[in-house]
């Protein structure tokens, strides 16, 4: 514990249990109390965590319903998914997902120096995410695996000639079966929409996970005031939870 | 024209007592900064009054000027029939998503919501000013949308056209992309105040009603905008780069954008009319001089109408070929809908009953909102039946349908609420007469304008239409004719706002009677809202306000004991 | 500097239970419990991938993907301590998302034989199948 977290803490707890009008550093003008500063940013996160929610129900929807329609072109589509950087991304988020949790309890608990740490593991582990998010992408991009209109993908001269450009090669294009249905295009479409979007969750969720580490060098951060980076976890709990659903609907079919 | 009881207007009056207050959040501090930056729920409402009153001029004269065109049925050298799609495009573009959306929430609802809780601010003061600089965002996005190649798509973007049209199709869905981020915020903003920022005293039952309403419109401005987002980068992606989702030809389906457009534009039917509504049960009761009727029964039609608003998407779609059996459902829940919208009119029509009516001029709006909004809302009816429906979608009767209820329903109400609450956001009395003058002119110009069009609706005028028949020349002139007094009526109705800034007597407290929070704070409130904890009664106990002379408006009687609500 | 660190001592014991209002510390051992049970059913899920179920696959994959949101919403996202409004909430949007969904389902699916029927690639797609 750095001397700096030790006065930090006291000074917290010396105002709580103080007169009640004794402002936070951190309250604003306008509450009453810590308690109802925490409450309306409570709900506020969770309000928003349900617009995000209904943001990416659009595009569920649309998953549903092509897949109830075509469902040869996700049966299809699938194969070039690599479902083994999928397992690793999943459980690369979940990791993230553990740290953030455990960031929150460290918050929550004073212990400054396990706050950083594990909000630096999370911000890494997003990264890693990123990362093999980028060696799918360029796999495809490379093959003609794209969206709609821009589908060019042609299985008969596709035997690895892209290979080197990442080491997966063969899964993807070896072992793809079937003929190649009409529409094809709409599962990439719908898989670069729908990752693509995530995606752009995961890089906000870097942001405002920056944002709290800053705060939490800066010694922001103690029992009575952890309100940040509980509302930065439960959205990246969130962007956790809606790739719990993805991983499965796009990498797992048959 | 005002009665004893409101004499403010008549100048007979020296305001006393409270007519230099010393500081109020007008002169708080000075300086553009102090503006562009506030983080005060008031001048951020003042900013978007200004702002929202301005696309509603633009709105307006886009409206003139296509109604002059229709003063003949052939081509015009003066105005192409691109430049007619253009125009009737960013007509209703600006006037649904610049200004009836967050016209009454945005505007009115950041004035007088956090005072009307009796709390210091929303619960976001930072998160409030972000949503006004997102409107100004949206909307360069879309005036640069208009200098930039303009649009003809309609305001619904509909698909295959938006994705095939040359237009700006991608700045315009952009812009209202970002306005609809600016929607968010404020609904979010305020479900948190009235859970969360509430001062001990004020429950739930004792919220004025204008609270139950913007909170009712808050859950659909947070539930259904995120659609309208994804929605529109949807179609973002489909025109950049041919994602196929809406395309038929990759395999998409045309109709699914219908779905997505409507699953957010219906209920933004009544983000529009709900705090609309919130508005006029304020007026109603304080000009009867009497509680409102039925208060738990509008509080919760307004949660009703929020929730069933959601399930009726689909009715906009009766031609689109949706199939008939979605036909059926969405036909017989709009028809539901109205029993909430109807408990509201017989609840208003009960609460004057045996009161002191008074033609002050919020009243006179208020009166009128109620006229229109019953035509419009009994014209729904019409529109959501299946087989009438057939008959008259895409006709002139639904346009004179949706300004009944849009224009009619909340642009009155809105100008109402403005009268009602402008002397407290000014700290001045406007010219009574000039008022009541504007809000007769409003009624006469606005159903001269829209009757004709149910009439040439439901002979067969087709909307959005450059050329139409001779035999609707009549209906069409005299439609013209109307639009110019209703303009007249506007214009008065500015002109007599924007005199009684620099000429108008100082605004006692409480000019009105009324017995909700904001009237018992100084006008202009102080930066705090209230220089103390204000005392939580029963919104309606307007028997407890009495008319004392000394201030040229109504203080709370001590000695009153409210009666139980 | 003992009364300071009484406080803070003071103030973490709170903590581990209610206090002030403001939520609760899960413990480490919940936290990490939560976490290797997510990572037995992703590989759960993986390994069930390779099985064919027919049509119960999308029925046990969802499962899976539902035991494993919970999990997540419960304990990590601290439902568990949460304010019951918020938990409403949560419920509430799902909700609205169950209509959106099954609305335009229930239309779309009665019409998409006329889509099939005008679109360009029948005759492609009835070969493939």
């Amino acid at each position: 514990m750095s001397a700096t977290m030790t006065t930090a803490a006291t000074d917290h707890g010396h105002e709580a249990h103080g007169e009640h009008h004794a402002h936070h550093p951190f309250q604003a003008h306008h509450f009453d109390t810590m308690v109802q500063q925490f409450d309306s940013a409570k709900l506020g996160i969770w309000l928003f965590l349900i617009t995000e929610v209904m943001f990416f129900s659009g595009l569920f929807v649309a998953y549903i319903l092509f897949r109830v329609n075509y469902p040869e072109i996700f049966a299809y589509g699938h194969q070039f998914l690599d479902k083994t950087w999928g397992m690793v991304n999943t459980i690369v988020l979940l990791f993230s997902s553990l740290t953030m949790a455990w960031a929150v309890r460290c918050a929550q608990l004073g212990q400054q120096r396990g706050l950083i740490t594990n909000l630096i593991i999370t911000i890494a582990c997003a990264a890693a995410f990123l990362g093999i998010k980028y060696i799918e992408y360029s796999h495809k991009i490379h093959e003609g695996l794209l969206p709609g209109a821009l589908f060019s993908y042609d299985p008969n001269a596709h035997h690895g000639e892209g290979a080197g450009h990442d080491s997966h090669d063969s899964e993807h294009s070896t072992h793809v079966t079937g003929p190649m249905p009409a529409r094809i295009g709409l599962f990439f479409s719908i898989y670069f929409c729908i990752t693509g979007l995530h995606g752009i969750h995961i890089i906000a969720g870097m942001i405002a996970i920056s944002w709290i580490l800053y705060r939490s060098i800066k010694g922001h951060f103690g029992p009575e005031y952890f309100g940040p980076v509980d509302y930065v976890g439960l959205y990246w709990h969130l962007v956790d939870l809606i790739w719990i659903y993805l991983f499965p609907l796009l990498y797992l079919i048959h | 024209m005002a009665t004893t009881e409101i004499p403010a207007g008549s100048g007979l009056v020296q305001p006393l007592g409270r007519s230099t207050a010393p500081d109020n959040f007008l002169t708080h501090t000075r300086g553009f900064a102090s503006w562009a930056l506030t983080l005060d729920h008031k001048r951020i409402g003042l900013m978007y009054l200004a702002c929202t009153s301005s696309s509603f001029l633009i709105g307006g004269i886009m409206a003139l000027i296509l109604r002059t065109k229709l003063l003949t049925g052939n081509s015009v050298s003066w105005m192409s029939h691109d430049v007619y799609n253009h125009m009737f495009t960013l007509h209703g573009a600006v006037m649904v998503f610049l200004f009836i959306i967050p016209g009454i929430p945005a505007a009115l609802g950041n004035f007088v919501l956090p005072i009307m809780l009796g709390a210091k601010d929303v619960a976001f003061p930072k998160m409030n000013l972000g949503s006004f600089y997102l409107w100004i965002f949206g909307a360069i996005f879309l005036v640069t949308a208009i200098l930039a190649g303009g649009l003809d798509t309609g305001w619904t973007f509909y698909t295959p056209y938006s994705t095939a049209t040359n237009t700006s199709v991608v700045l315009a869905t952009m812009g209202v992309f970002v306005l609809g981020f600016s929607s968010i915020f404020t609904g979010l903003n305020f479900i948190v105040t009235i859970h969360t920022m509430r001062p001990p005293g004020m429950t739930w039952f004792r919220m004025p009603l204008f609270l139950w309403a913007t909170y009712a419109t808050a859950i659909i401005q947070v539930l259904a905008t995120p659609v309208l987002g994804i929605t529109l980068l949807l179609l973002i992606c489909e025109r950049l780069m041919g994602i196929g989702i809406f395309d038929p030809k990759l395999g998409g389906d045309p109709v699914l954008f219908q779905h997505f457009f409507w699953f957010y534009s219906h209920p933004a039917v009544y983000i529009m009319i709900l705090p609309a509504m919130g508005v006029v049960s304020e007026l109603i009761s304080t000009f009867s001089r009497k509680p409102i009727f039925g208060y738990t029964f509008i509080a919760y039609s307004s949660l009703a109408i929020a929730l069933l608003g959601f399930l009726v998407w689909g009715h906009h779609m009766f031609t689109s070929g949706q199939s008939k059996l979605a036909s059926v459902i969405f036909s017989f829940l709009t028809f539901s809908v109205s029993i909430p919208s109807a408990i509201k009119v017989f609840n208003w029509l009960a609460t004057m009953y045996k009161g002191s009516i008074s033609f002050a001029t919020p009243m006179c709006y208020a009166l009128t909102f109620i006229f229109l909004f019953s035509i419009g809302g009994l014209t729904g009816l019409f529109l959501g039946a299946l087989s009438v429906d057939v008959h008259l979608h895409d006709t002139y009767f639904v346009v004179a349908h949706f300004h009944y209820v849009m224009m009619g329903g909340t642009m009155v109400a809105f100008l109402g609420g403005v009268f009602y609450w402008w002397p407290k956001m000014t700290g001045k009395m406007y010219n009574e007469t000039m008022g009541q003058i504007s809000a007769l002119l409003v009624f006469i110009g606005f159903n001269a304008t829209f009757f004709p069009q149910f009439v040439m609706g439901a002979r067969g005028m087709p909307r959005r239409y450059y050329n139409y028949l001779p035999e609707f020349q009549f209906f069409h002139q005299f439609s013209t004719f109307g639009s110019y007094v209703l303009g007249l009526g506007l214009s008065l109705a500015a002109f007599a706002l924007i005199y009684s800034i620099f000429k108008g007597k100082t605004a006692p407290a409480n000019p009105w009677g009324s017995a909700t929070l904001e009237w018992q704070c100084s006008s202009p409130p102080p930066h705090d809202n209230f220089s103390q904890t204000p005392s939580v009664n029963h919104p309606y106990a307007v028997e407890t306000q009495v008319y004392d002379p000394q201030l040229g408006g109504f203080r709370k009687d001590p000695n009153v004991v409210p009666l139980e609500h | 500097m003992t009364t300071a660190a009484a406080h803070t001592n003071h103030a973490h014991a709170d903590h581990d239970d209610h206090d002030h209002g403001m939520g609760h510390a899960m413990p480490l051992s919940t936290l990490i419990a939560v976490f290797v049970s997510l990572i037995a059913l992703t590989i759960l899920t993986v390994y069930m991938s390779n099985i064919r179920l027919g049509s119960a696959e999308i029925f046990v994959s969802m499962g899976i993907a539902t035991v494993k949101a919970i999990l997540v919403a419960v304990y990590f996202m601290h439902m568990r301590h949460d304010k019951p409004l918020n938990i409403l909430l949560v419920v509430f949007s799902l909700f609205f998302m169950t209509l959106f969904i099954a609305f335009t389902l229930v239309d779309s699916s009665e019409y998409q034989g006329e889509i099939n029927a005008a679109g360009p690639f029948v005759i492609e797609k009835s070969a493939t199948k």
